[in-house]
């Protein structure tokens, strides 16, 4: 597994940036933890990460590894214990304001039609709203969800209202996107439809994204790079380009070199997942 | 409705067949025409009730909502002020009563303080629990994306705390018809509290629950209004119940 020459070891992670473009992510040593009942609970120890501009980034790892813990961390509603983090070359710990964010669930504002919900983000920044319902309708007929700028979210299915609040992040001022297992609710077949939306969209726009899966092949099929992190305290155990070019389709997942990447990763997996105690 | 038909009838029967003193139990129809000779009369103190029913509820609300919109953002001051807010609802109106009189005379000051005193607990308690309830996702949502303390407040904790406010605003207007009536057992010269009083002393049982009925179609009536504004403020639940 570990003569395979796209598995580059978490180390040189540093050495990748280009052209003097400050990232659109970095995390350096970021370490975390928390007071618990028996005693500190040590999250993450020393993570580093980069995401690059308009790169395609996932994280994976075992459940309650501390994932959301690090999106917490970056979106800055925790300081890390130690550790550096910067978004476009800013130095961002504690402070909010500086990415766009998708949760698991899609917590869209009940009392909020689709079209406000989708402009929240830069309603918060203090963009017009008139502007903002502008931008917001012509996207919403771009990702097939016209006629429903002025439904409520509980009048649309699961996947109609993930498709809102990913727009909702997409439309956010802010450049990096971090996406929290955005799919893992959704049933199989709306995920991978979700799936092919998402590919389908990202490469026509290339944003920055950091994405939190629990799917090995959800994070082949979309990402350029793949974390995979250790059981708690989290460590970045590797960083994997992966090699597929775009544009991409599901056909991908039945091709040996994914099928052969998928494994190394789901036996890195299985090497640090925890017996069931 | 059916069921409430049913039993004024019923009552109705009830009183013809057994021959009940009227000084005892009136029936319905004697109620009703005691209301319709004392028309004008009563017309006037179920207009006095009204108007400072919704002077005290107005009050109490806005009171409420105030103190709750004040202590939610402050944790300290929250800690601080709840116990005082439930002791508030300890004190028996029956004894406060004189003491206001004292403090404030025979106006409307101390009935309004009263009618508040009742309302704004209820109305208080709802909103401070509705903004302590905000869905933790869609706050982690709104901080991430830089919202300050008050586009916190107006766009997520308000709009997300308006049911459960709701709530304690029709208990309150409930409440705020029973606490005007009592304040009106002292000092007053109009009113439908004062009307009872005065209709106790003449051992007049059919004005008695003629003012009973009044009350009980203020006390609806308040609620309605209530509920009313509350269907048009909450306008994307209603698609729910469909």
């Amino acid at each position: 597994m570990n003569g395979n020459a796209i598995l580059a070891e978490a180390r040189d992670v540093h050495s990748a940036r280009e052209g003097g473009r400050p990232f659109a992510l970095e995390l350096k040593d970021a370490s975390m933890s928390f007071a618990g009942s028996t005693g500190k609970l040590h999250v993450l120890d020393n993570v580093s990460l980069t995401v690059q501009q308009g790169e395609f980034v996932s994280i994976i790892g075992p459940s309650g590894s501390g994932k959301s813990t690090l999106f917490h961390l970056i979106g800055g509603l925790l300081r890390p214990a130690a550790g550096a983090i910067q978004v476009n070359g800013q130095d961002v710990v504690g402070q909010t304001g500086h990415v766009s964010y998708m949760p698991q669930q899609p917590a869209l504002f009940p009392w909020r039609t689709v079209e406000d919900n989708v402009i929240l983000a830069q309603e918060i920044a203090g963009t017009s709203k008139k502007e903002a319902r502008e931008e917001a309708r012509k996207w919403l007929a771009n990702v097939g969800l016209s006629g429903y700028e002025r439904a409520y979210p509980h009048e649309l299915s699961g996947g109609m209202q993930q498709r809102v609040a990913f727009l909702r992040a997409m439309m956010s001022p802010h450049e990096l996107m971090l996406l929290d297992e955005p799919f893992s609710a959704l049933d199989a077949l709306t995920r991978s439809g979700m799936q092919r939306w998402l590919i389908d969209l990202w490469e026509r726009h290339r944003r920055s994204v950091l994405f939190i899966t629990h799917s090995i092949e959800e994070a082949l099929l979309l990402s350029d790079s793949i974390y995979v992190l250790s059981n708690r305290p989290a460590r970045v155990l590797q960083k994997v380009r992966v090699p597929f070019a775009r544009p991409r389709t599901e056909a991908l997942a039945s091709e040996a070199e994914f099928i052969r990447l998928k494994r190394d990763l789901s036996e890195l997996l299985h090497s640090v997942q925890k017996p069931v105690e | 409705m059916a069921a409430f038909l049913l039993f004024i009838l019923l009552w109705q029967v009830g009183v013809m067949v057994s021959g009940v003193e009227k000084w005892m139990l009136p029936s319905p129809l004697d109620i009703m025409k005691e209301a319709a000779d004392n028309g004008s009369a009563l017309l006037v103190h179920t207009l006095a009730t009204l108007k400072l029913t919704i002077i005290g509820f107005g009050v109490g609300a806005a009171v409420g909502l105030l103190l709750a919109f004040l202590l939610h953002p402050i944790p300290w001051l929250k800690d601080a002020i709840y116990p005082l807010v439930i002791v508030s609802q300890n004190i028996p109106t029956i004894a406060l009563l004189p003491l206001l009189m004292i403090w404030f005379g025979f106006g409307m000051m101390p009935k309004i303080v009263v009618i508040t005193l009742v309302c704004f607990f209820p109305v208080c308690v709802a909103a401070l629990d509705g903004l302590a309830q905000t869905d933790r996702t869609m706050l982690n949502y709104m901080r991430m994306a830089g919202a300050t303390r008050a586009q916190l407040f107006w766009k997520l904790e308000l709009p997300h705390a308006l049911p459960s406010l709701f709530s304690g605003l029709k208990i309150a207007a409930t409440y705020s018809v029973m606490s005007a009536i009592i304040s009106e057992w002292l000092g007053t010269d109009k009113g439908i509290g004062y009307y009872m009083v005065l209709q106790k002393a003449a051992f007049r049982t059919d004005r008695m629950f003629v003012a009973i009925v009044v009350v009980v179609l203020l006390s609806l009536a308040m609620f309605g209004v209530v509920r009313a504004l509350e269907r048009v403020l909450i306008h994307w639940r209603r698609d729910d119940k469909k």
